[in-house]
Parts: C-alpha cells; sequence; structure tokens
C-alpha cells in the first residue's frame, strides 16, 4: 500500500465518492434529489481534476477542473433546478424495472467494467490509471440509468451523468483531452441541456406528461 | 498462550459491556427526546427498568415450552460472548481465538434464531408476525455483514477481529476507499440489526410495524430484563465494533496496562458521539414500510460488494 502517493490515494478516494455517487443516482427515485447527486458527482469529478493537476502540474488540467466546477456543480444543475420547477416534476420518478434489480445489474455492469478496464490499465503510466476502471463504469451506470427510466428528465441526468464518466476516463488514461476538445464537448453539454429543456416543454405541450412512452405512438400520417 | 494482563483486560472488557450498554441506550433515548424536542427521560431509565423486572414474578403463557424459558439465557450468553470477542479497550482479548468475525455472525445468527423460536414458541399471532419479519431482515442483514467483514478481511490478511483491528489502528495513514463503502454498509446493517427507526422503531408497539417487539411480548420479570438487556448489548457490539472496525485509534495495543486505562475515556467519548449520531439518525428518517426493508438491505449488500470491488481495482497492488 505504501507504494501509492498520498495525492493518488486522493484521486482514488474521489473517483470511489463518484461511483457512489453513480449507484446513489440509479437507486434515487425523487427528480430533485437526483439533480443533487448530479452536482455532488459533478464536484467530486472537479476534486479529482483538481488533485491531479496538482500533483502533476499540469496547467490545462486545472482549466478542465475550472470548467467543470463551472458548468457542471453550478450551470448544468441550476438549469436542470429551473426545469424541474417550471415542469414541475420534482416527485416520484418511474423505473420500468424496481430499483434492487437495478442495483444488482449494475454491480455486475461495475464487475464487468473493472474487468475490462484492468489490462488497459496497466499499460497507462499516469498516477490515475486505476481510476480507468471506475470511469467505465461510471459510464455504464450512467447507461443503465438512460435504459430503465421513463421519464425525460432522469434520462438527461443520466446522459449528463455519462459525460462526467468519459470526462474522468480522459483525465485518468491520458491526463485530459486537449484544451479545444476539452471547450468544444463543455459547450455541446451546454447548448444540448438548453435544447433538450426546450424539447421537455414541447413533449409536455404534446402528451401532457413527460413520459417518452407516448413517443412510441408518433405515426407519420 | 493466555497473559494475566490479557485475562484482565477481557474480564474487565466484559464487566465495562455489561455496565455500559444500559448507559448506552438510555443516552441514545435521551438524544432522541432532545432532537425531538420532548422532554427526556432520565439518562438512567435502562438500569431502574432493569431493576425493576428483575424483582419482578415470571408469568408464563399455558402452552410455553422449555424453550420459551431457555431462550433469554442463550440470547444474554450470545451477547455477552459477542461482547467478549470484539475488541472494544485491547487487541489482546485471550476469548478472541473462540470466534473470528465470520463466527460473530454466526453467534448473532444464533441469538436471533432463538429469540424467533421463542416469539413463535407461545403461539400468538404477534409472536409469529415478528418472528418471521426478524428473519426477513436477518437474511438480507447477514450477507451483508459478511461482505463488510470480507473487505476487512482482505484488508488485513486476516478474519480473526483483533488483527484486523491491530492491522487498522497501527499502520501509516491510508486512504482505502474501500473502507468508506464498508463503513457506510455497516452502519445500514447496524440500524436494521437494532432493529432501529428506518427499518423497526424500539419505542413502538404498534402492530402493522412493530419486530423486535412483536417477539418478546409475552416476556415479563426477569426474562424480559435479559432480553433488554440482551439488546442494549447488542446495540453496544454492534457500536464498538464500527468504532473498532473504522474508527480504531486509541485502542490500546495489547499488555499495555496504561493504554489500556487510557482507552476507556476514548471509548465512553466515541460511543457518546456515536449515540448522539444515531439519534440523530432516527430523528430525520421516518421507518419505512417493511416492504420497502428488503431494498433498504440490499444497498447495503450492494455498498458492501462495490467496497470490495474497489478494493480489488484501486488498492490490491502494492
Amino acid at each position: 500500500m505504501s507504494s501509492i502517493p498520498f495525492s493518488a490515494q486522493l484521486i482514488n478516494l474521489f473517483a470511489a465518492a463518484i461511483l457512489l455517487l453513480g449507484f446513489a443516482m440509479l437507486a434515487q427515485r425523487r427528480n430533485l434529489a437526483l439533480v443533487n447527486l448530479f452536482a455532488f458527482q459533478g464536484l467530486c469529478l472537479c476534486l479529482a481534476t483538481l488533485t491531479t493537476a496538482i500533483s502533476t502540474g499540469q496547467t490545462h488540467l486545472f482549466y478542465s477542473a475550472g470548467l467543470t466546477l463551472a458548468l457542471k456543480v453550478v450551470a448544468l444543475p441550476w438549469i436542470l433546478y429551473r426545469l424541474v420547477r417550471q415542469l414541475n416534476v420534482g416527485g416520484e420518478a418511474e423505473a420500468l424495472i424496481n430499483i434492487p434489480t437495478t442495483m444488482l445489474v449494475g454491480i455486475v455492469l461495475v464487475m464487468i467494467a473493472f474487468n475490462v478496464a484492468l489490462p488497459i490499465s496497466e499499460l497507462s503510466q499516469t498516477i490515475t490509471r486505476g481510476t480507468l476502471g471506475i470511469a467505465l463504469a461510471v459510464v455504464m451506470l450512467a447507461f443503465l440509468m438512460m435504459i430503465t427510466r421513463q421519464k425525460a428528465i432522469s434520462q438527461v441526468v443520466g446522459f449528463l451523468s455519462m459525460e462526467n464518466g468519459l470526462f474522468l476516463a480522459a483525465t485518468s488514461a491520458t491526463y485530459g483531452m486537449p484544451m479545444v476538445v476539452e471547450l468544444g464537448i463543455a459547450l455541446d453539454v451546454l447548448v444540448g441541456m438548453i435544447i433538450l429543456g426546450v424539447f421537455f416543454f414541447q413533449i409536455r405541450d404534446q402528451f401532457d406528461s413527460l413520459d417518452i412512452r407516448h413517443m412510441e405512438k408518433l405515426k407519420d400520417n | 498462550m493466555i497473559s494475566v494482563s490479557g485475562l484482565i483486560g477481557q474480564v474487565f472488557a466484559i464487566a465495562l459491556a455489561l455496565l455500559l450498554a444500559p448507559l448506552l441506550a438510555g443516552w441514545v433515548g435521551q438524544c432522541r427526546a432532545w432532537l425531538q424536542s420532548r422532554s427526556a427521560p432520565p439518562l438512567l431509565l435502562p438500569y431502574y427498568m432493569l431493576h425493576k423486572l428483575f424483582n419482578k414474578d415470571v408469568v408464563l403463557a399455558h402452552g410455553a415450552s422449555s424453550l420459551f424459558r431457555a431462550a433469554p439465557f442463550i440470547i444474554f450468553g450470545c451477547m455477552v460472548l459477542a461482547c467478549a470477542i470484539v475488541p472494544t479497550l485491547s487487541t489482546d482479548l485471550p476469548f478472541a481465538p473462540a470466534a473470528d468475525a465470520l463466527a460473530l455472525v454466526g453467534v448473532f445468527g444464533l441469538a436471533r434464531i432463538f429469540i424467533a423460536l421463542a416469539g413463535m414458541d407461545v403461539g400468538t399471532s404477534f409472536g409469529t408476525l415478528g418472528g418471521r419479519r426478524e428473519m426477513l431482515v436477518g437474511f438480507l442483514a447477514e450477507p451483508a455483514l459478511l461482505m463488510v467483514f470480507f473487505t476487512l478481511a482482505m484488508i488485513a490478511q486476516s478474519t480473526s477481529l483483533p488483527t484486523i483491528v491491530e492491522t487498522l489502528a497501527h499502520r501509516e495513514l491510508v486512504i482505502y476507499p474501500s473502507l468508506a463503502f464498508a463503513g457506510v454498509a455497516f452502519t445500514f446493517v447496524s440500524l436494521a440489526e437494532n432493529a432501529r427507526v428506518p427499518v423497526d422503531n424500539p419505542a413502538t408497539h404498534l402492530e402493522l410495524t412493530m419486530i423486535h417487539e412483536a417477539m418478546i411480548l409475552e416476556y415479563s420479570g426477569r426474562h424480559l430484563a435479559l432480553i433488554e438487556w440482551a439488546a442494549s448489548l447488542k446495540l453496544y457490539a454492534y457500536s464498538c465494533l464500527g468504532l473498532a472496525l473504522f474508527f480504531p485509534w486509541g485502542i490500546a495495543p495489547g499488555d499495555d496496562f496504561l493504554a489500556l486505562v487510557a482507552a476507556i475515556p476514548l471509548l465512553v467519548l466515541k460511543l457518546a458521539i456515536g449515540g448522539f449520531l444515531l439519534a440523530g439518525i432516527e430523528t430525520v428518517n421516518a421507518k419505512m414500510r417493511i416492504f420497502r426493508a428488503p431494498e433498504f438491505l440490499g444497498t447495503a449488500f450492494m455498498l458492501a460488494v462495490l467496497g470490495l470491488l474497489v478494493r480489488l481495482l484501486l488498492e490490491a497492488r502494492v
């Protein structure tokens, strides 16, 4: 154990917290709490990136940490809050499969992700290589959440959480993507969020509900 | 190899457990009352209760078998053994080889089976109902508890509780993310096992919700006193286990008598803080429906498995 430096331990801790929050989101029934958990996940991601930046001295990681803080801890949760308030959907979010089953599937996914990531992370030389498995697991859990939820809001939170996982993967494997790419993705997510917000209102106007099962009835007449 | 100082420490630890356990229960009750802005019962209420009950005559139901009479003593014995195994003050415990962490789960299981059987023995509907619910909670909580112990055993390379605590207490500062998962899972399991609020309410006698109380409705006199004492011992054992595993600082390394004495106020302080937090958890949470309990304990199991996986992924490379 003593061979792992302290900063790597901190990063591992934050990565574990991100995974834990991913599971908490999977288990969460209420939309408003879901947004809270997403904000916390963003905060953990920001702290993990910041620790990596300090321990490796990579300047562009400081920018990405700042970007994460501004976008995923402040801006996106704030937009989501407003949406939840305006749409009045703070209450129960329906899940297709019951929660304990979802969690068991989630554990299996984590095992798969860890096993897949182990040989890949052996190749990597970064101090954060251990967290690659966690990043993959977070991506898969977010996928699972998008599959099992019916309401549009929780699907969007799942999508954003997946982006968190990808960001963690990029940081852990190669100390982050080039700044241009990162800025581009950040802008994409922000614009996507705004567009999806508009979509929510359209969906609700059309069907009086955010349940996307209604969209299966759409036909070209 | 049993040393004299070890034996003294062991006897002292058991005596302290027997004395402190009702106090801990009283403290939790008092904190609960404060937090819910009710006027608090006296801190020593559990002692008065025990004194009162020991002086009362036992009333036995007509259909009660010898099992009904033996069960309180078996349950009490199990809990005393559990308190003897858990390292509360020092890690030099001559009794500890009697049962490692896995056998400790078995000791709790034995007590659970007897209290459920005793509840069913008299044949009242409440006792049967309580026994069934207790077994439902128990069979969900046990695997989660075992998983927590597996995680710790992997860190310490041993399932013996003193060795685990020794490894955790006297090490250089290393952050184990897996311990965080295991700690949360252990908290969930302790709440369920000790009939605390999200799963059961220790203060209720409402027939729809009670679990623990339903099983012991038919007991009276010294039998009830023993069961109440055993319940507080169980809470004490779980609290000490949690403190020893996740906050092990201050537990004496063994033959050091001075450290043993110094460990007592620290233990009392840690228990007081733990009891206050427990009361806080009980205040901010509502009791959940019995059919939500599998979800609650399923979460605990999942967290414990995650701890194990995180341990394998992040910390296994030495």
